[in-house]
């Protein structure tokens, strides 16, 4: 039975990860129906910097959990930043194009991310200071569950309860679920669809930087090509649960999580990608809408 | 129609040329009695020492180093009177790599009464070229072959080669875990690539047939995944003492950082993918202790100083691809018919099994399936931050 908790919570700290990305991918869809393929860069990039702030406090002699908390802050502004920038260039001169334009847009700047972050820092793997606190209360449980995964665990779920009650009561989440509902109807009550689909993405941003500075700090490093499968396996959950649907993110990227998870520790990793994948076809096959999306509704 | 006509006349032509050669070969078959007759008491004529290999064509850099090599050290032999007695003489002919030409040049050896063979180059030529050594009981050595079923087989007893198969490593990482560190369980990891996984695959070989310690989990995992943790579980789960990775250091800098986060402290062993700086620098407390194979350091060896000192009195630059494996090739060979007495074939493969030779790359004799011993990978550990080789 401990094997079957410790697969457990490996699966809940991967599924964290791929939630907090996937609510970035689900909530852009959500608001403008785009998919933002660039959205795993953004991850990557809270990563470099919270590894920088890091390096640069580690010097200073900072106590690891004011590194953590600080590398995180400074991680959100930069990839915060980073995501608004990102929608003003490539994103809202194509808002009225065709469909296709702006996803080919968003393919293009993950190149042009990837490749950006490879020259100005270096392709080779770099050594991520391991920034979690020792926590004395889980010593007991050490084989179990680990201190970084129990920190990821917590910190995506403060993360996932803080955004659902920003969309629940906030006014900038009630003008967000307007915009999801209906862009020119938005419009014509007085929202400004423009600030919206900027806070979205910066909102998006913050949730997938913080996601980057703590698997970073788990596995202990980086290179800038990991935005890439985070960003696939991610956008996988967001599929998985409903694209569009914000608890649909979550949930899907926690059963994405566990199947990996599962699929390794009972029948082998060579497959863990194959059932990965074919749970989303299964699915999509019975819910072609994903599990908590809604299907669109047909005008004819 | 005239044209197809004069097609298939030239193609016909062909054909017969093609047959003429190979009747031309079969007559050397019966050379075969002769190398045996041969026999004789050495000190009354000379060693025909045959090198062949790519001399010319696009991998002729890794052949001609090989020409270089056989000719210094002939040169050397001859200065110091010879073998018994008898001069060394060399006898060069090119394969190209090709094993259809490898063929030509082994039947060209052979009628040419060569008496032990250095080469071939690549491993497909080797294997084309040594049945027809293997029929004229000639001896055959190559400094470059490393595909590992050219001594397993145990096809070609008359086949030694001077560097290790690709398989060594596997060989020598599995030893090190039963024999020196006595572990009995063992969990074999790799990132499903060809190199990763081929050395895993020789491990898990190796492992399973001897009885010292049984492989308890064999698994690939996903190279750039996310993390790594529940492998490092089901690592944990499986109650082995040790792991042996195959693959490159990204991914081994991963899974040996979640092993120690977890407290799995049991030994990691691994692979020249993994036996680089870059794996210490980014795995960082956690790579110490780690155990990977890695090529031999060689220049310490005295013979390896007066190899490199004779190629530098005579050329300029560096002498070239598996210079130092064909040097101690040829020293080898030439020893063992110093040993023998003569050029017989069992005493000169007697000789190189049983008498061990001084040569650039270490002390040598070689296994009986072929394989040089002492040569090839070393085991290191990472201590305080640097690969030390374990001695």
């Amino acid at each position: 039975m401990d094997y079957f908790w410790e697969l457990f919570f490996s699966g809940l700290t991967r599924g964290s990860i791929y939630a907090l990305i996937a609510l970035g991918y689900t909530m852009v869809y959500g608001i403008i129906e785009l998919i933002n393929f660039a959205h795993g860069e953004i991850y990557m990039i809270g990563a470099f910097v919270g590894l920088t702030v890091a390096g640069v406090l580690t010097s200073f002699g900072f106590p690891a959990m004011s590194i953590m908390v600080l590398a995180s802050m400074a991680a959100i502004v930069y990839a915060a930043a980073y995501g608004y920038t990102l929608e003003k260039i490539a994103y809202r001169p194509l808002r009225s194009a065709p469909r296709l334009s702006p996803l080919i847009s968003a393919i293009g700047m993950s190149i042009f991310l990837q490749n950006y972050v490879m020259l100005a820092q270096t392709s080779d793997f770099i050594s991520f200071p391991s920034l979690t606190p020792e926590f004395a209360f889980l010593d007991k449980y050490s084989s179990t569950i680990g201190t970084s995964d129990f920190l990821i665990i917590v910190v995506a779920a403060i993360m996932m309860v803080a955004l659902t009650l920003f969309i629940k009561f906030t006014r900038m989440g009630k003008a967000m679920r307007a915009t999801a509902q209906n862009r020119k109807m938005a419009m014509l009550v007085g929202v400004n669809v423009d600030q919206v689909i900027s806070v979205t993405f910066i909102v998006g941003s913050s949730l997938a930087a913080v996601g980057g500075v703590l698997i970073a700090s788990h596995i202990g490093q980086i290179n800038f090509f990991i935005g890439f499968i985070a960003g696939i396996k991610a956008f996988t959950a967001a599929v998985l649960g409903g694209i569009g649907s914000v608890p649909g993110a979550m949930l899907g990227g926690l059963i994405l999580g566990w199947t990996e998870s599962f699929c390794t520790g009972y029948v082998s990793s060579d497959y863990e990608d194959v059932f990965a994948f074919a749970l989303l076809v299964i699915i999509l096959i019975f819910r072609p809408s994903g599990l908590l999306g809604k299907a669109p509704i047909q005008k004819v | 129609m005239k044209r197809s006509l004069l097609a298939l006349a030239c193609v016909m032509m062909l054909t017969i040329g093609l047959v003429g050669c190979s009747e031309e070969k079969k007559t050397d078959a019966p050379a075969k009695q002769e190398t045996s007759e041969k026999a004789a008491p050495a000190s009354t004529g000379k060693i025909i020492l045959g090198v062949a290999g790519a001399h010319s064509g696009d991998l002729a850099s890794y052949g001609l180093p090989t020409v270089e090599a056989a000719k210094l050290v002939a040169a050397a032999v001859n200065a110091a009177g010879g073998i018994n007695g008898a001069q060394v003489e060399i006898l060069t002919e090119d394969d190209q790599c090709k094993p259809e030409f490898a063929t030509n040049a082994a039947f060209k050896l052979v009628s040419d009464k060569a008496n032990i063979v250095l080469g071939h180059i690549c491993s497909g030529a080797t294997k084309a070229a040594l049945p027809i050594y293997k029929e004229s009981n000639l001896v055959c050595m190559s400094p470059s072959a490393t595909n590992p079923p050219l001594t397993q087989s145990g096809d070609y007893p008359n086949f030694f080669r001077t560097i290790a198969s690709d398989d060594a490593q596997a060989a020598l990482a599995t030893d090190f875990a039963m024999d020196t560190l006595g572990l009995k369980t063992i969990a074999i990891i790799h990132d499903k690539g060809d190199y990763g996984k081929g050395f895993a695959g020789f491990a898990k070989k190796y492992i399973e047939e001897g009885t010292k310690a049984k492989v308890i989990l064999f698994e690939g995992v996903t190279p750039g995944a996310v993390d790594y943790s529940a492998v490092v579980q089901k690592i944990k789960g499986s109650g082995a003492d040790g792991v042996i990775y195959g693959g490159y250091h990204p991914e081994a800098s991963k899974i040996i950082t979640q092993l120690r986060k977890k407290k799995i402290m049991i030994p990691f062993i691994s692979d020249d993918g993994v036996k680089d700086q870059t794996f210490i620098n980014v795995a960082g407390k956690s790579a110490e202790g780690v155990y990977a194979t890695g090529p031999r350091d060689i220049t310490a060896n005295p013979m390896y100083k007066v190899a490199m000192e004779q190629f530098k009195a005579s050329h300029d630059g560096e002498p070239g691809a598996f210079f130092f494996e064909a040097y101690s090739a040829a020293q080898a060979l030439l020893k063992a018919v110093e040993h023998a007495g003569s050029t017989d074939y069992d005493k000169i493969v007697y000789a190189l099994r049983n008498e061990e030779v001084e040569t650039p790359v270490g002390k040598i004799k070689f296994d009986s399936k072929g394989d040089a011993i002492g040569v090839g990978f070393s085991m290191y550990q990472v201590k305080d931050g640097k690969y030390v080789e374990v001695k």
